[in-house]
């Protein structure tokens, strides 16, 4: 089995921001290829896994998406030294100062996020907190060794060390979405030994936080019958609202609004039921903020879902998942793709009733 | 003797960076120093206050100045102060801690060194005007994951995670870590008792308190009776760009690689003139660089040394350090040599003429 806590340390520690998710690709690829038939990538770099089913042809395919790029900054200019930055994905820059980075120039440099004195910056932000125009990343190098290696464009990801907080609970930056990776990947190790008759396709999806653009364009090209879209929640925990948070450890969230397919709901919720698994119901009353908002539209439409690992502090660089969150979602996934009949599209209908 | 900052020196600063010492809490760096330091703190006391006493006396005959150099233990920190159920903690402030400087960061908490973290609302949960606002220290925890039911207590202090990194290489070698203020004081106090000048007698007070109001330094003065005092400490280089292209930066303090600080005057300290022109002079001879820090703000362990017993003429030597007080403060390696050079070329061309001169 693969050492879910081990692989994920080792995928925060891969940077894969939006649009430049080639490191973190390669480390999940090999992951997979021991539990995959085939393994392709798409024109814009998501990352397909096949894994045939024992149906007969031609089989009916499910696509389960988890992105796998992260949030970070790009630099936007040098300064004497030190850069200027902007935001890939969304990032409140309250959490940014200081903040281990590294910034990929030209080689890999460690740095620090840093808010200068309040005489030193924009007048806006003398007062309350600094805009993330105002925060300055640090290299400790002197400013010709910067023009030299530092470029505007280049990436800069979060650098803090992934840590166990006593024995059940992972800290880190970027678990949102690598938690998810992480339980497709659970997903695919149970499928070893488990009939499923269906097609799987575990997609690793580029550009979530940006443009959805990896999982539509995947879902367009592979047409898949039904997809899933693996995301994370918000935990609760300190600082956010009871009523729109998920406790950790009370296993995964199934979405419910305009983005999930009601039969494909009820579907997944009997296939927890039949493990006897405990999951919790996340109203998702718009935009899921999730792949699935992207796959339903694929094509002619494509029944979708959407499974949440409860995460706590999304988007700062301390993101707390539960890892037997992560399992049972694995869990959960391969019992609903090995429960899955052949002729399932013929019974599904848009029926709200849940 | 020519004195300087190795990689076994760098390995010493990291083991000193790691280690929590919240001001009234020294404990942990305390015994770090006495490993570090081994017989050469064979004459040592341990005060009331926590300080640590090392005693070097001098080997040349006649009347030897009694000099103290003191350098600081302790750090800006936390302190846990309520217990929100299911590993969740209430903490406040030890020391000039900035709450937007404490988000998103990971920490150990108390003896055990629980790893914990300090989380913070997602910003899909905010609104814009939250996201403008400051951060209040009320709305942050330290999360330590549950995991930490009965291991921590109320009372425990805690720390930013040690995350110690040397930077670039060669003459801008660049060291990041927490609490470089002032362990690099700390270091370098260290280098001088291990290294101790013949002339003198030296003092060695490795303080408690300085954080919270320069407690420690004060009783150590009063107890090793100097004649004279240096502090070794890390004061701020405030070296950044001006967000305005054409504005000059007319408050740097201090600039990282120019090399080691001489005070003047700070909001604690006017610093004794005869040492000023002593350090400075001493420096010029040796071919050391220096900058004098901007007169100011900010206070060191002098402010309570110079008004110990009945007076004692004090000046303080820093080096310069980028975000102290943050998770991850940067110095140069080469500012720190220089102060340790310095210091050490200061205190050997001490005689007791030195205080005879006129002040100005």
């Amino acid at each position: 089995m693969t050492d879910i806590p081990e692989f994920l340390k080792k995928m925060i520690r891969t940077a894969g921001l939006s649009g430049y998710e080639s490191a973190i690709r390669e480390l999940i690829e090999e992951a997979w290829r021991p539990f995959t038939d085939e393994l392709s990538i798409s024109r814009i770099g998501s990352l397909q896994g096949l894994k045939r089913g024992s149906g007969a042809e031609p089989r009916p395919s499910i696509l389960i998406a988890a992105h796998m790029d992260a949030i970070g900054l790009m630099v936007t200019r040098l300064r004497d030294g030190f850069l200027h930055v902007t935001g890939i994905g969304g990032i409140d820059a309250r959490v940014l100062p200081g903040q281990l980075v590294t910034v990929h120039g030209r080689e890999t440099i460690s740095a620090v996020v840093v808010e200068p004195p309040s005489w030193l910056l924009p007048p806006d932000d003398r007062s309350g907190s600094t805009s993330l125009g105002g925060l300055l990343v640090d290299t400790g190098l002197p400013a010709d060794r910067v023009s030299d290696l530092v470029r505007p464009g280049d990436l800069v990801s979060f650098a803090s060390e992934p840590v166990m907080l006593g024995k059940e609970q992972l800290a880190g930056h970027s678990l949102d979405n690598r938690a998810s990776v992480a339980a497709l990947t659970h997903a695919l190790d149970l499928l070893q030994t488990r009939d499923h008759r269906w097609d799987v396709w575990a997609v690793a999806t580029v550009q979530e936080e940006e443009t959805l653009g990896g999982a539509m364009t995947s879902a367009y090209d592979l047409q898949p019958d039904l997809a899933i879209a693996v995301d994370v929640t918000h935990g609760k925990g300190p600082g956010s609202p009871p009523d729109k948070t998920f406790p950790l450890g009370d296993g995964p969230a199934l979405g419910l609004g305009p983005n999930v397919h009601p039969g494909v709901y009820r579907a997944v919720k009997a296939a927890a039921d039949r493990i006897e698994m405990k999951t919790q119901l996340e109203a998702m009353p718009r935009h899921s903020g999730t792949d699935a908002y992207g796959l339903q539209i694929t094509q002619a439409g494509i029944p979708t879902m959407v499974i949440s690992i409860p995460l706590r502090y999304m988007h700062t660089p301390v993101e707390v998942v539960h890892l037997k969150d992560i399992t049972r979602t694995g869990r959960l996934l391969a019992e609903f793709i090995g429960g899955l009949e052949v002729d399932l599209m013929k019974k599904l209908s848009w029926d709200e009733e849940v | 003797m020519n004195l300087k900052i190795g990689s076994a020196q760098i390995k010493l600063l990291e083991t000193l960076c790691a280690a929590t010492g919240v001001a009234g809490n020294e404990g942990a760096v305390r015994k770090a120093v006495l490993e570090a330091l081994g017989d050469a703190a064979a004459d040592h006391t341990i005060d009331a206050l926590g300080n640590l006493l090392v005693i070097r006396k001098g080997t040349r005959r006649g009347r030897r100045l009694r000099v103290m150099v003191a350098a600081h233990m302790d750090e800006a920190g936390l302190m846990v102060t309520g217990d929100d159920k299911d590993g969740i903690y209430k903490f406040e402030t030890v020391g000039g801690l900035s709450p937007a400087q404490l988000v998103g960061k990971h920490v150990v908490v108390g003896k055990d060194r629980i790893a914990g973290v300090i989380g913070f609302k997602p910003i899909h949960l905010t609104t814009a005007s939250e996201r403008t606002s400051g951060v209040s220290l009320d709305s942050l925890r330290i999360d330590t994951g549950g995991a930490a039911n009965g291991k921590v207590k109320i009372g425990d202090r805690a720390a930013f995670s040690p995350n110690f990194a040397v930077l670039g290489s060669g003459r801008t070698r660049t060291l990041r870590a927490k609490a470089l203020d002032d362990r690099l004081g700390v270091a370098t106090l260290i280098e001088l008792v291990r290294n101790p000048p013949d002339n003198v007698d030296l003092l060695a007070g490795f303080t408690t308190q300085e954080e919270i109001g320069v407690r420690g330094a004060y009783v150590a003065a009063n107890a090793l009776d100097p004649d004279l005092a240096v502090v070794l400490d890390c004061t701020p280089a405030y070296d950044l760009p001006h967000w305005e292209e054409d504005e000059e930066n007319t408050r740097y303090n201090t600039r990282l690689g120019a090399g080691p600080a001489i005070y003047i005057a700070d909001k604690g300290t006017l610093s004794d003139p005869r040492l000023v022109r002593h350090f400075s002079e001493t420096a010029e001879t040796a071919g050391l660089p220096f900058q004098f820090r901007q007169a100011g703000g900010g206070g060191t362990d002098a402010s309570g040394i110079h008004k110990s017993r009945a007076g004692v003429p004090s000046i303080s030597i820093s080096v310069p350090g980028r975000y102290l007080h943050t998770a991850a403060s940067i110095a140069r390696v080469s500012d720190w040599q220089a102060a340790l050079q310095l210091v050490h070329a200061a205190l050997s061309g001490m005689n007791p003429s030195l205080l005879s001169l006129e002040r100005a």
